[in-house]
């Protein structure tokens, strides 16, 4: 009991960084010390090898084309594309193309399965975008500990060549160019469930239409509509619908209460229940991260 | 049917230079060009959703980020030498 009781406080004193478990100077030279002593006893080949570079690289170029052999061979083992015996052929793809429209109401069975389906999936897909875009943000962004002078002068200078120079042919491209990217992006989101497309192909469109114009355009510029107040609404709000209407949809069809959304005549553009609505929250979720990467990784901040 | 044969030993070509071409700069634009073509491939492949993906994800913003980073350590040239 005294010694779980000293266990807790020293977790605790642990999480309140007041003693630390692990140094990270002190296994550093620990490990450099193993490295320096550390050596191959049994194989005296290898060390050999270590020792003259042409036998070194002799045997590199061998364990690849070992690699390569087994992965060559696992891929002739595989079964032909589109084989009847092939084991993916079975009741569950069936099931998808017999009553797929029928079921979700979507005529682009991909969209039916992802957003239908399997939605569970395609909400952990997007929580996994998300999460990826909040570690760069705290890697990446400008605050008062993350600062570097040099960085900033790089920047600034960068931006001074941005002005003296015209950059007429990617000023003229910006302005013509990316309205018809975006749209075409905001076209493959809206008609994700009549035709190929969707959410995440649609928005990484977007996504590029935006970074072409902040290319021409400058950031100064993209920061009149778009800061990292409106990225954070458009993420967190588009998260909590797309949870919202699954939990909806999960919750009434697990209880068999029966209050489904209406599916609407296959083919038209207002169809297909939830499917137009989630392809949206994740189109936009995908936007706001392609944008968000590149502008953290230019100027460390959206 | 031939013309599928052409695409594949390009996808195969390109997927050898990427790793064996020195000039980085080089490099990212091969990586590229492997992600148009297989863009394509997936279009023979009757997969048009896997294509739009591939030709915005891979040959659009990956190479922007690519470009980036190589601009962030000072590896392209032209752009910063030190």
């Amino acid at each position: 009991m005294k010694e779980k009781k000293n266990a807790l406080q020293k977790l605790k004193q642990w999480i309140d960084g007041e003693i630390t478990f692990f140094d990270a100077e002190e296994s550093i030279s620990r490990q450099q010390k193993k490295q320096q002593t550390f050596c191959f006893p049994k194989f005296s080949r290898l060390k050999k090898a270590q020792t003259s570079p042409a036998a070194y690289r002799l045997f590199c170029m061998g364990v690849a084309a070992i690699i390569i052999l087994a992965l060559l061979a696992v891929v002739n083992e595989l079964p032909l594309f589109g084989a009847a015996e092939d084991p993916t052929n079975n009741e569950v793809v069936e099931r998808y193309i017999e009553s797929g429209i029928e079921e979700t109401g979507a005529i682009n069975f991909v969209a039916g399965m992802i957003l239908d389906y399997r939605a569970f999936d395609t909400f952990g897909e997007s929580n996994v975008l998300f999460l990826a875009v909040i570690c760069v943000v705290m890697l990446l962004q400008k605050d008062e500990k993350n600062y570097n002078a040099l960085e900033e002068r790089e920047i600034q200078e960068d931006e001074l060549f941005d002005k003296k120079s015209g950059k007429v042919l990617i000023r003229c491209a910006g302005k013509y160019l990316s309205p018809l990217v975006m749209l075409y992006g905001i076209y493959v989101i809206l008609n994700g469930h009549l035709s190929p497309g969707g959410g995440f192909s649609g928005g990484s469109i977007v996504g590029a239409g935006l970074i072409l114009y902040s290319v021409a355009y400058g950031h100064k510029k993209m920061q009149t509509f778009f800061t990292m107040k409106t990225f954070t609404i458009i993420n967190v709000t588009c998260l909590l619908v797309y949870c919202a209407c699954k939990s909806y949809s999960f919750f009434t069809g697990a209880n068999h209460v029966g209050a489904s959304v209406p599916k609407g005549i296959p083919g038209m553009i207002l169809s297909s229940g939830f499917i137009l609505p989630l392809n949206i929250c994740v189109g936009m979720i995908v936007t706001c991260t392609m944008y968000g990467f590149y502008s953290l990784f230019t100027k460390g901040e959206i | 049917m031939q013309i599928e044969w052409i695409f594949l030993i390009f996808l195969l070509a390109s997927a050898i230079g990427v790793s064996v071409v020195k000039n980085l700069f080089l490099a990212v634009i091969i990586f590229m060009d492997y992600s148009a073509i297989m863009a394509i491939v997936w279009l023979f492949l009757e997969s048009p959703d896997l294509a739009i993906t591939q030709a915005a994800v891979g040959a659009g913003v990956d190479s922007i980020l690519f470009f980036l980073t190589l601009k962030k350590v000072h590896a392209l040239k032209g752009t910063r030498e030190e």
